[in-house]
């Protein structure tokens, strides 16, 4: 008796010592840099698209002064400039190998027929394809144009419209130019939209102005409420955009981080814009999600945790030439990527001192598929190359769009073995396949991450495929079905009659 | 149970009732007036109506095309999932009866019960071949889908509001009243059984807690 306590002891005594132990490595399980989200929302941890391949400071560039709080990084073929904003001056840099970045030049002022050649508080630089340069000098309420050689050609000042208020300075903040010389700005305190400057400089229109949310219930609540009542209201305004980026084929993309989490998670408002020429909004939202399509506004969980709460903050967005773009998180400092259809591609990144973590990232553009990222507190760019895998992620896309089915394919199942949580790795077979005519194998991929749009492509061409193969069964099938019932009522019927009949029952 | 059925009598008369609840599906009134007055309904054939619907229930979680219906695995609980057919069911059949038998209603509270299980014929009969034609559609006929679907539903409160009325000898009126304050009633009930858990569960950790101080203090 005594002898089986003490084991029943030393058995609880033992689990309880197994769950703790577990307990424990569950509760240091560390996240990995990268990760994505799965089809229901999860995090999934991911091998590294993206690796840091070196963190450049004042200090490597050689320069005089150390940066302070720079604001734009723009890229242009194998140049990088800097806008060092804290000290009025706009730094050239450029590429000269794998992980270094080279002075070029320090711009303080501009040559030419102007006042004012001195910048104040530049915050972004735009190059056209004719090689002028544009220059939101915000300090100075202008958007300057010059040439190769920052000799003056023109100014664009604040734009005379009605319905501006002449009391708000104007303040040029972020600027993009298209092939012809136009060019859009987002200017602090103007919520319109972009504001579209001709070829010639004038002032044509603003584009683009996010549609301002409307609540019926807030609608109801402002009738009764008092003019005090109002005041503290949030009013219904369009949000302002906190940066853009033109794509290589003249669209803009415009990303906010002044949206509220209610709005966002109702569909109401978007974190990022694709505006065509019209100013019209057409970012495909798209990706397989659980409810209706994966969103594009970054993190999923808005938490709290180590002192960082509320959606992703996206400070700027940048595009491929393969339309994965990626958006820049201020607030978690993170990286966010997303394919043509709204997929998530990657997620990377945190808030830290470490290489690849971030204080106050405000900056992003790419030089092939290299990331740059400006850290406006660090001080700091820091340059992204592809690794192996995320290389691979990228050809097996690429390929795709190219009409290599088969080497898609391949490369997407290269993909699976090295992380085999990637959603878009199984569509990405799957759509192969369905290109290929393999509507079977198509839709068992499709089915594995839910992919219904797809599954209804491959399961229309089956279905097809097997009726056209089994039309004769089918008809046997479907004559039988009518046949045999009526055949066994007319048995039956006669069956009665036969029983019934007045012959019969007189032999009885 | 089932030793009762071995005998061919009460066989017979279990799968005469069975094939009594397809008459119910297509003459409610005559019916149900007849499952009770006429006897024509049993516990056996209404606990077997109960079974295949839940029985049904589990299955389209697996069966349906996932088009229609996407299962978060981890997360399911079989026995929450079951427990939210019978509970609202068992709410439901209680409640009606201790407020109509206040009422002047004629149906006892056995009677309630096979009455609410005979009305719940569509959903296994319409169900079951909706989940294996759902495997043969694609996203642009899934509006079949959800049309049948909600058929089978309305169907079910129909015949289920119409047999209430029969059961309990009610005219139009009164029946849709009771049904109403049925709805209350079931709220109330729950309302009731939360309290009375949270108070177990609390004067339970009071004890669990005093216990606790008395090892520490020996």
């Amino acid at each position: 008796m005594k002898k089986t306590i003490r084991r029943v002891g030393a058995i609880v005594l033992s689990a309880f010592i197994l769950t703790c132990s577990t307990v424990d490595t569950t509760a240091s399980e560390k996240r990995s840099y990268s990760y994505n989200y799965d089809y229901w929302g999860d995090v999934q941890d991911s091998p590294d698209l993206y690796s840091v391949c070196k963190v450049l400071t004042s200090s490597d560039f050689g320069l005089d002064k150390p940066l302070r709080s720079p604001q734009g990084l723009y890229v242009n073929g194998e140049s990088v400039f800097i806008c060092d904003s804290g000290n009025n001056r706009i730094i050239e840099l450029k590429r000269t190998s794998r992980e270094s970045l080279e002075l070029v030049k320090i711009i303080d002022s501009v040559k030419g027929d102007i006042d004012k050649k001195e910048f104040s508080g530049p915050t972004d630089i735009a190059i056209s394809e004719d090689g002028n340069i544009f220059i939101a000098d915000k300090g100075n309420a202008r958007i300057l144009k010059v040439d190769s050689d920052y000799n003056f050609i023109s100014q664009y000042l604040k734009p005379v419209d009605n319905t501006l208020d002449p009391s708000i300075p104007f303040a040029p903040n972020k600027i993009v130019v298209d092939t012809a010389e136009r060019v859009y700005c987002i200017a602090t305190g103007i919520n319109k939209g972009l504001i579209k400057y001709e070829t010639d400089g004038s002032f044509s229109g603003f584009v683009g102005a996010t549609p301002a949310s409307f609540d019926f219930t807030t609608y109801i609540w402002k009738k009764f409420a008092t003019q005090e009542q109002l005041a503290k209201m949030v009013a219904f305004v369009p949000t302002e955009y906190d940066n853009i980026y033109m794509d290589y084929e003249g669209f803009i993309y415009a990303c906010t981080g002044s949206v509220s989490i209610d709005d966002l998670k109702a569909g109401k408002a978007d974190a990022v814009r694709k505006l065509n020429l019209l100013g019209n909004d057409i970012l495909v939202e798209n990706g397989v999600y659980y409810k209706d399509a994966f969103p594009v506004y970054g993190d999923l969980y808005m938490g709290d945790g180590g002192g960082y709460k509320g959606a992703s903050y996206f400070s700027d967005v940048t595009c491929f030439d393969n339309d994965i773009y990626v958006c820049l998180d201020k607030n978690r400092g993170r990286l966010f990527s997303y394919d043509d259809q709204g997929n998530m591609v990657f997620c990377c990144g945190g808030n830290g001192n470490m290489d690849g973590y971030f204080r106050k990232p405000v900056g992003i553009d790419h030089m092939g598929y290299d990331l740059f990222v400006l850290d406006e507190l660090d001080c700091s760019i820091t340059i992204f190359t592809q690794t192996d895998f995320g290389a691979l992620v990228f050809k097996a896309m690429d390929l795709f769009d190219e009409g290599e089915y088969e080497a898609s394919q391949a490369a997407w199942e290269d993909i699976i073995k090295d992380n085999g949580n990637y959603d878009l790795a199984y569509i990405g077979i799957g759509r192969a396949h369905l290109r290929q005519k393999d509507y079977k194998t198509a839709m068992e991929y499709f089915e594995l991450k839910y992919d219904d749009e797809n599954y209804s492509k491959a399961y229309r061409q089956y279905r097809k495929i097997w009726v056209e193969e089994n039309i004769v069964a089918i008809v046997i099938v479907l004559l039988l079905l009518f046949l045999v019932p009526m055949g066994i009522g007319r048995y039956k019927s006669i069956k009665r009659e036969f029983d019934t009949a007045d012959i019969f029952k007189v032999q009885k | 149970m089932f030793t009762s059925l071995i005998s061919k009598e009460n066989w017979q008369r279990y799968i005469k009732s069975l094939k009594f609840a397809l008459y119910c599906l297509t003459h409610p009134l005559d019916g149900f007036w007849d499952l009770t007055h006429e006897r024509r309904g049993t516990y056996a054939a209404a606990n077997t109506i109960l079974f295949l619907t839940i029985v049904i229930r589990i299955m389209k979680l697996r069966f349906t095309s996932f088009l229609f219906i996407q299962v978060y695995w981890e997360e399911l609980n079989i026995i929450t999932y079951v427990a939210s057919i019978i509970l609202p069911l068992f709410l439901f059949v209680i409640g009606n009866w201790a407020l109509t038998t206040l009422f002047d209603g004629k149906g006892r509270l056995g009677q309630v019960y096979i009455a609410t299980c005979y009305a719940l014929t569509p959903y296994p009969l319409v169900q079951l071949p909706l989940m294996i034609f759902s495997n043969f559609v694609t996203v642009d006929e899934a509006e079949f889908y959800a049309v049948i679907s909600l058929i089978s539903m309305v169907w079910i409160a129909f015949i289920g509001i119409l047999g209430m009325s029969q059961v309990h000898e009610y005219s139009f009126a009164k029946n849709i009243l009771f049904l109403v304050a049925t709805a209350f009633a079931m709220l109330v009930m729950i309302f009731l059984l939360l309290l009375f858990f949270s108070m177990i569960s609390q004067g339970v950790a009071y004890f669990i807690s005093l216990g606790k101080e008395l090892l520490y203090r020996l």
